[in-house]
């Protein structure tokens, strides 16, 4: 996993509530056996119309933004567990989702994958929301070693929650299984003890 | 205090706690299939670690396969691709596959207890979020997404924090007709699909202490529907003698220890739960469901209920309902009888039962999935085949089929299916598909009218 420390970007508005995991990757992709290529279809049938065309209207396709933040409505992430929506995020290039709110499963998944489920409250998310539709300019910063998020211009901030040990595993670019492998010995030695409770 | 029957699984297989993070919990069964292993495997070929335990890891093909004509090649090569790389897969960390074809082969969450490969007190997961079945042997099994399986493949462990207890009691004794489907879809409309979330959620009363395993397996399938991580009943005397004898049960002394241990699980009875309903199995009828997700359900004699909320609008819409109507006599055209909440002999028999000597209507397509080969080969064997067959209903071949429609199995746009499976989702059965869930009782009564009748009305 890639290391996330601090980062400075445009963003991406998504002004939708309630993106389900259905709509980030569609179903029909999911006899894929590798975790890449599914970025070419995030957000498919919104990017493009029943013809295959390109929809200029939608906000990914908008050429005045960009960036790897996506700013997006509440409850982002329902639906299927399918990991396939992370990868598609992380595949199109996104390294930060904001929202306030994001759903269980869909959260653990994009931390498992680098990516960063950032929750803003509803206020700054519409503050937020506003100033890049307003300005698609407007460069964002995540610091995520000292838990902010700031909209540079305006000197606006406001601090974010992250599970101490999922922020470790961020910063440092590990992941779970890298934890659960340094912890090999304890596990051994649990096996080892419940053969002897037989 | 005492301990309620998940917390003493839990701690038996709890190794660590990170500070003001998750704790570390021991896997002892992980179940594999076709659809989301192949990047687990990747992810860990491409890190060059070792699978840890390949004998606690048991796969199988199930989502992705066709129900007829297993023997020949499989035409979507997608899917093809998909069950070549769990073969190779398997092949190279000695993991145990009941590949297609293979006389244990079948849905994942048929073919494991069946085996005996489910026992108490056992922790276990999937790539696939109703592994909750198998809670109902009174063992802690849930759903993961893929880097949970790569997790597990390396380290036989899993990073989680823990769910809270929840006890839904149900006492009393079911009227004529209505079976585990219909107490688990009851459960549910009455309950809604978020009141779960959070929590394992324990089954408790008469209600699930005379279910046979059949039963208790459709019930805890259905409780991921509900928002709920997974669900478990206490094990007993069924439990036992349902695993006793079975391919990987434990054999002899062995067997009885097990036992002794397995009676040290049930809940306390100071045990206390953080949340708790309770309902009365008097007031439960056959279900259906009438909108777009599995809480969207009615007593089969009810009305839809009128509901101002835009997505409920919407959900009706799209299933070409009305407020006010009664579903008896709507006409229907395709039923589907499997999927892992209702494709055990069990569900064969009840079916068969009520179709014996009578015809399916011309105009329905129905499509009789078993969970497993075993549950086929039981089903031929038991003469429930011939019924069927002389009834005019096709007997597939085991696999998920219909439930996700990832195969060829799927139900024609805007046509409604009366089905014993699980989710009622927008599409779920095909683009455009509009699902009923039922009990496999009504389902079978359905293809034999070609509409919805009472079921009640036509017990004796
Ligand atoms: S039958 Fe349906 S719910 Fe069950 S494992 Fe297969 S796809 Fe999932």
């Amino acid at each position: 996993m890639e290391k996330f420390i601090k980062i400075t970007s445009k963003a991406i508005p998504l002004a939708i509530e309630n993106v389900d995991t259905d709509q980030i990757i569609p179903a029909r992709f999911l006899k894929a056996t590798d975790k890449k290529g599914f970025g070419d279809n995030v957000f498919r049938d919104w990017r493009f119309d029943k013809n295959g065309e390109l929809n200029t209207e939608f906000s990914l396709n908008n050429t005045s933004y960009s960036g790897n933040i996506l700013i997006a409505g509440d409850n982002f992430g329902c639906g299927s567990s399918r990991e396939h929506a992370a990868w598609a995020l992380v595949g199109y290039g996104f390294k930060v989702i904001i929202s306030s709110f994001f759903a269980d499963i869909f959260k653990g998944n994009a931390l498992n994958n680098g990516l960063l489920p950032l929750q803003v409250s509803p206020t700054f998310l519409a503050v937020l929301m506003k100033t890049v539709q307003e300005n698609p300019a407007t460069e964002i910063e995540v610091d995520l070693e000292n838990q902010t998020i700031s909209l540079l211009e305006k000197s606006v901030s406001e601090s974010f929650e992250i599970d101490s040990y999922k922020k470790t595993c961020m910063i440092n670019g590990y992941d779970d299984i890298d934890y659960l492998l340094s912890k090999k010995e304890m596990i051994e030695a649990f096996e080892a003890q419940r053969v002897q409770l037989k | 205090m005492g301990q309620t029957l998940f917390d003493k699984i839990w701690d038996h297989h709890l190794i660590d706690t990170i500070k003001n993070g998750p704790q570390v919990l021991y896997i002892d069964k992980h179940l594999i299939h076709e659809v989301t292993s192949p990047q687990a495997f990747n992810e860990l070929k491409e890190r060059s670690i070792p699978v840890f335990r390949p004998n606690q890891i048991v796969a199988t093909a199930d989502h992705n396969t066709p129900t007829i004509n297993q023997h020949l090649p499989i035409k979507d090569t997608l899917s093809k691709n998909q069950l070549d790389q769990l073969y190779t897969n398997c092949i190279d960390n000695n993991i145990t596959l009941y590949q297609l074809g293979h006389q244990y082969n079948g849905i994942v969450h048929v073919m494991a207890p069946e085996l005996g490969i489910t026992q108490p007190g056992m922790t276990m997961v999937c790539g696939d979020s109703h592994t909750s079945t198998h809670g109902a042997f009174g063992a802690i099994a849930f759903g993961i997404g893929t880097s949970q399986v790569a997790q597990v493949f390396a380290s036989q462990c899993l990073l989680l924090t823990k769910p809270k207890n929840l006890r839904v009691t149900v006492n009393g004794e079911l009227h004529k007709g209505v079976l585990s489907k219909d107490v688990i879809l009851y459960i549910i409309s009455k309950l809604g699909t978020n009141s779960g979330t959070g929590y394992f959620c324990e089954y408790a009363g008469d209600v699930f202490k005379n279910m046979s395993m059949e039963g208790r397996m459709t019930v805890c399938n259905m409780s991921i529907e509900m928002g709920a991580r997974g669900g478990m009943i206490a094990p007993d005397e069924t439990t036992y003698n349902y695993i006793k004898g079975r391919k990987f049960a434990p054999k002899g002394i062995e067997f009885d220890k097990k036992v002794a241990y397995w009676n040290t699980l049930p809940s306390d009875n100071d045990a206390i739960f953080d949340q708790e309903y309770t309902f009365d199995a008097a007031d439960i009828e056959p279900m259906l469901t009438y909108g777009t997700n599995p809480g969207m359900g009615i007593k089969i004699t009810e009305t839809i209920p009128v509901n101002e909320n835009a997505s409920f609008k919407k959900s009706l819409e799209y299933m070409n309902f009305e407020v006010g109507a009664s579903l008896i006599n709507q006409p229907i055209n395709y039923v589907f009888i499997g999927s892992c909440t209702n494709s055990r002999i069990e569900d064969f028999r009840v079916a068969a039962n009520y179709i014996k000597g009578k015809q399916k209507a011309s105009n329905v397509t129905a499509w009789l999935v078993p969970g497993s080969k075993q549950v086929e080969n039981q089903i031929i064997e038991e003469g429930l085949k011939d019924i069927f067959v002389e009834a005019g209903f096709e007997l597939r071949q085991p696999g998920c089929s219909a439930c996700l429609a990832m195969n060829d199995d799927k139900i024609p746009k805007g046509e409604y299916c009366v089905s014993t499976s699980n989710r009622n989702f927008e599409g779920r059965q095909g683009q455009g598909s509009r699902t009923i869930l039922a009990s496999p009782l009504v389902a079978a009564a359905t293809a034999i009218e070609g509409r919805i009748i009472d079921i009640t009305k036509h017990l004796n």
